[in-house]
């Protein structure tokens, strides 16, 4: 018994850290509009940047700066942040599916970056070695990751009323004109430009969050972390779920993981032997078929975005 | 300067030398006008005169090659389409460009220049003032629906709008941002009679208000009833200045129009 649910916490943990990053993508795509293809880059620039900053001295590469966990996860989702802003300046007038492009590039790069700079991060074998907040004080067994998954669960609340707060200004009024037509927006005075520079660090931030608390989780962060399998297993999340609401991208980031892990369960299980080896690549062409399904059946998503968000007309008085 | 005779009011909009080339067409050549303050002027010319070309250039939409604008006596020459908007210039599109996936309230509420929410931190900074003024810009978008008719359809997405309710939501979502001078291309193509006294019969009452109005229009009925003066291009050149009485009578005008083959 005890076994299924310390499975059940580890399943939510995950799913509750990949909605975090699918919130994120949100921002960008869903209420603004911006195609980032390299979700992992800053999902990774977070991961890599907590466990550097708050791990210990390391043999070979950067590391050893001990700051307190709270300093270091923050320090990972500026480092996102920070990568975000350059990679903004330089691409975001790019359209859809150059930005796309260009992103993606971006996000090959950066793990090859990571894979090959022994000095930065430790290449392929990643960064070892970090010691969790409070492990100390509280032990390796059940209980500590039950905590870890309700502080994973409190910040993924925090993270969602933010933006829900953040959709429903004016700001968001602003995104959501943008993402329509972004020249019509302009001769309206608006700055598509800096708006959409703003929207894509911010959402890449909230990556970073994720990516920090990723690799608080494991311990752990590695190249193989952050391959472009797990950009698209985060935009299938928010296309399932619902691109432009926020219950939507949570709901379609549990959904997904599930029937991500159940699919890899049950391939593992019920396949032939001889078919053991391909499981892997099964589960890549499932959730492909999943993203073009839902694009042609069902665009909007599971939960599709609200359309009346910032304010609501009063009904018309008839006297 | 002259110091004598009737002086002049200082035009809302002046332009001079004006020019833009897309590789050898020169789409608009060294065009100068002015617009009077409180006109509604009509521009006119046959398909591909440079009309919305010249619109473009002045709303900061396309850079010009040689020329000078300029808005209430300051030079706006290099400015872009924001600061322009923010100046009290405002303009519509020839295809409507409504925020399609925005109720008609947002696309209005959105309009106003320097809005406290208008920034990530905005909202939670500085919470009371930003619902304070989004009572504000509510109130007044409700009044602009009312205004223009619209006001049962402020909740509806505005991409499900009619053509012509389209044409009337362009003209709600500048007059939020209490334009003095208001460029409207074709606001009466593709509208139903109806819907086009309506906007008349609006564009007058804000007129009155004293608003200017420079209109791109093939309506030539609409043009020769509602607008004074009168400007006709052809070939990116100002062919005819003037009442549209003389633009009936103008030859060189009719040739313009008349004296190329009729398409379709």
């Amino acid at each position: 018994m005890i076994g299924v649910i310390s499975y059940l916490v580890f399943f939510a943990t995950t799913a509750s850290i990949l909605a975090i990053a699918v919130l994120g993508l949100n921002l960008q795509w869903g209420n603004t509009g911006l195609f980032n293809g390299g979700v992992v880059a800053f999902f990774g620039a977070g991961a890599y940047g907590t466990l550097i900053l708050g791990g210990a001295a390391q043999a070979g590469h950067l590391g050893g700066y001990g700051l307190a966990y709270p300093l270091a996860l923050l320090g990972g989702m500026i480092a996102a942040g920070l990568m975000a802003w350059i990679v903004g300046l330089l691409t975001l007038r790019l359209r859809h599916d150059y930005l796309a492009i260009a992103t993606f590039g971006v996000a090959v790069a950066f793990e090859n970056l990571m894979r090959n700079a022994e000095w930065l991060a430790g290449g392929a074998k990643g960064v070892r070695g970090f010691e969790r907040p409070l492990r100390s004080a509280l032990g390796d067994g059940f209980i500590y990751n039950l905590l870890f998954f309700l502080a994973v669960l409190l910040i993924l609340i925090a993270v969602y009323l933010f933006l829900e707060r953040l959709v429903a200004s004016p700001f968001g009024r602003l995104l959501r004109a943008v993402r329509e037509d972004e020249e019509a927006a302009a001769s309206l005075g608006k700055s598509p430009a800096r708006l959409r520079l703003t929207a894509f660090v911010t959402g890449s931030v909230i990556l970073g969050l994720a990516g920090g608390l990723y690799g608080t989780f494991y311990a752990f962060v590695s190249p193989q972390d952050i391959l472009p399998t797990l950009t698209f297993q985060i935009w299938a999340m928010l296309i399932v779920g619902g691109a432009g609401n926020n219950r939507g991208a949570i709901f379609g980031a549990f959904l997904i993981w599930g029937a991500w892990t159940a699919s890899g369960w049950a391939l593992s299980r019920f396949a032939p032997v001889e078919a053991q080896l391909y499981t892997g690549s099964l589960q890549f062409v499932l959730i492909g078929c999943v993203i073009v399904g839902m694009l042609m059946w069902r665009p909007q998503g599971l939960l599709p975005e609200r359309l009346v968000v910032s304010q609501r007309g009063k009904p018309p008085s008839v006297q | 300067m002259r110091f004598w005779g009737p002086r002049m009011a200082e035009p809302i909009l002046s332009v001079r030398g004006l020019s833009k080339s897309f590789g050898t067409l020169r789409a608009v050549d060294a065009v100068s006008v002015d617009i009077a303050r409180g006109s509604i002027t009509g521009l006119i010319g046959p398909n591909g005169a440079g009309k919305s070309t010249l619109f473009n250039l002045l709303t900061g939409t396309l850079r010009a090659d040689a020329g000078t604008v300029m808005l209430k006596g300051q030079d706006v020459s290099r400015a872009g389409p924001a600061a322009l908007f923010a100046r009290g210039m405002a303009r519509t599109f020839q295809i409507p460009r409504p925020f399609a996936r925005m109720s008609v309230l947002e696309n209005l509420m959105l309009a106003p220049t320097h809005q406290a929410g208008e920034t990530v931190a905005g909202p939670f900074l500085r919470g009371k003032a930003v619902r304070a003024q989004e009572t504000l810009i509510r109130d007044k978008a409700m009044a602009v629906l009312d205004f223009v008719t619209l006001q049962s359809l402020a909740d509806h997405p505005a991409g499900q709008l009619s053509g012509g309710q389209m044409k009337l939501l362009e003209l709600a979502r500048v007059l939020m941002g209490d334009p003095d001078l208001i460029l409207l291309d074709e606001p009466a193509a593709g509208v139903n009679p109806v819907l086009t006294e309506t906007l008349i019969h609006k564009i007058k009452e804000l007129n009155g208000q004293g608003k200017t109005f420079v209109i791109i229009e093939h309506n030539m009925e609409f043009v020769m009833q509602h607008c004074a003066p009168v400007i006709a291009l052809a070939e990116g050149r100002v062919v005819f200045e003037g009442s549209p009485a003389q633009a009936l009578a103008d030859p060189l005008l009719l040739d313009a129009y008349l004296g190329a083959p009729l398409d379709g």
